[in-house]
């Protein structure tokens, strides 16, 4: 275990990692990074945690946040349940392989990976979005009954979903990279459902809370059985996270959103080089 | 069992799971605390607990969703839903 907890009592420990932690849920859900992405990085960098247990205690918090969302969302009518529940098929099952291969990929592949993949997220959620052109029928769609409404504007719009079967190939990626890293890989599952199905972003981004919960429950059973999940760690980050987050949620509609997300964005990308480069030179 | 029942239901369920869940690991947190070093080994079974329920939400979500999916005589979403169920619980018992 991390030398900061050695040299801490485990009040201290567990105050520095839920404040780390919140500051991660809240930045995370601001941004729409996910508070597990950032998490890891934290722990491991800020207070040498080892990286299995950081990504067992963020796969737990993961958990949290995503169903905490998805319980209003849902009830809200913005997730699609029949798309989440047809795509969990691909994300459990590259979950499942994905946790099966932590024990097999060193640590240092590990945290080069995490690294490129905190990189790319961070640069997915600056960009600027534009809402994809709407989707051209897919048969397999209306067979599945994944074409559905909306709330907007106080009316139902109805969309049609697309290219079901390059959705369902990249949503196993986005599993296998949730199961791999214990993140809830939300970035992945929009672009499967925004770029790839052609579903409305508000769509894409619920059901993608949706989904997370079951995906990461898929790969925390092998986490669980590898002695990943310490409970004194996972307790402070699972509550830190999800306090944290429940906060930026409520801060969504602020106008200073865009300052702030350009630099989370710099401080993400500083901490995913860190994740690189101790992966290429491990200490 | 409609539609908009299931994800009012599916929202109410998921809601409850987390908070339960959160509030057994806080409550487990504080007594482990509480405790002097290293700490109490009842105090970490009641985090594990916390830690249990909240694992279980998902998948508690899932069971709901077969039952609700048989109910509507949606064959096509019962069988989907089953899938995904057999992976959960192959995961938690031989991943």
């Amino acid at each position: 275990m991390g030398l900061a907890r050695r040299l801490m009592s485990p009040l201290e420990f567990t105050a520095i990692v839920v404040a780390i932690s919140g500051v991660a849920g809240f930045l995370g859900s601001l941004t729409g990074l996910g508070g597990g992405v950032v998490v890891t990085p934290a722990l491991t960098l800020l207070l040498g945690v080892d990286l299995h247990h950081a990504m067992g205690a963020a796969l737990i918090s993961v958990i949290a946040t995503s169903s905490g969302a998805a319980a209003a969302y849902v009830r809200e009518g913005f997730s699609n349940v029949r798309v989440g529940m047809f795509l969990e098929i691909a994300t459990t099952i590259g979950a499942v392989v994905g946790a099966a291969l932590t024990a097999i990929l060193p640590a240092s592949a590990l945290s080069i990976l995490f690294g490129a993949v905190l990189l790319y997220s961070a640069w997915h959620s600056l960009r600027q979005r534009a809402e994809a052109a709407p989707a051209a029928p897919d048969p397999l769609s209306a067979r599945l009954r994944l074409n559905g409404a909306y709330p907007e504007a106080g009316r139902m719009v109805r969309y049609t979903v697309g290219r079901v079967k390059g959705g369902f190939a990249v949503m196993f990626g986005a599993g296998l990279l949730s199961g791999l890293l214990g993140i809830g890989s939300g970035a992945m599952k929009v672009i499967a459902m925004d770029q790839v199905m052609r579903i409305p972003f508000k769509v894409s981004t619920t059901t993608s809370n949706f989904m997370i919960g079951v995906t990461a429950a898929a790969s925390v059973g092998i986490y669980l059985r590898r002695g990943y999940v310490d409970p004194a760690l996972a307790m402070p980050v699972m509550l830190g996270v999800l306090a944290g987050s429940i906060l930026g949620a409520r801060q969504l509609i602020g106008a200073r959103a865009h300052a702030l997300r350009l630099v989370f964005g710099a401080v993400v990308a500083v901490l995913a080089i860190e994740m690189i480069y101790n992966g290429v030179h491990p200490r | 069992m409609n539609d908009q029942r299931m994800d009012e239901i599916i929202g109410r369920l998921l809601r409850a799971g987390v908070s339960i869940a959160a509030a057994v690991v806080a409550a487990g947190g504080a007594w482990h605390l509480a405790s002097p070093p290293p700490g109490n080994p009842h105090a970490l079974t009641v985090i594990w607990a916390g830690l249990l329920i909240l694992v279980a939400t998902p998948v508690a979500r899932v069971v709901f969703s077969l039952a609700a999916f048989l109910m509507e005589r949606d064959r096509t979403y019962v069988v989907i839903t089953s899938i995904v169920l057999v992976v959960l619980v192959y995961s938690m018992a031989f991943g």
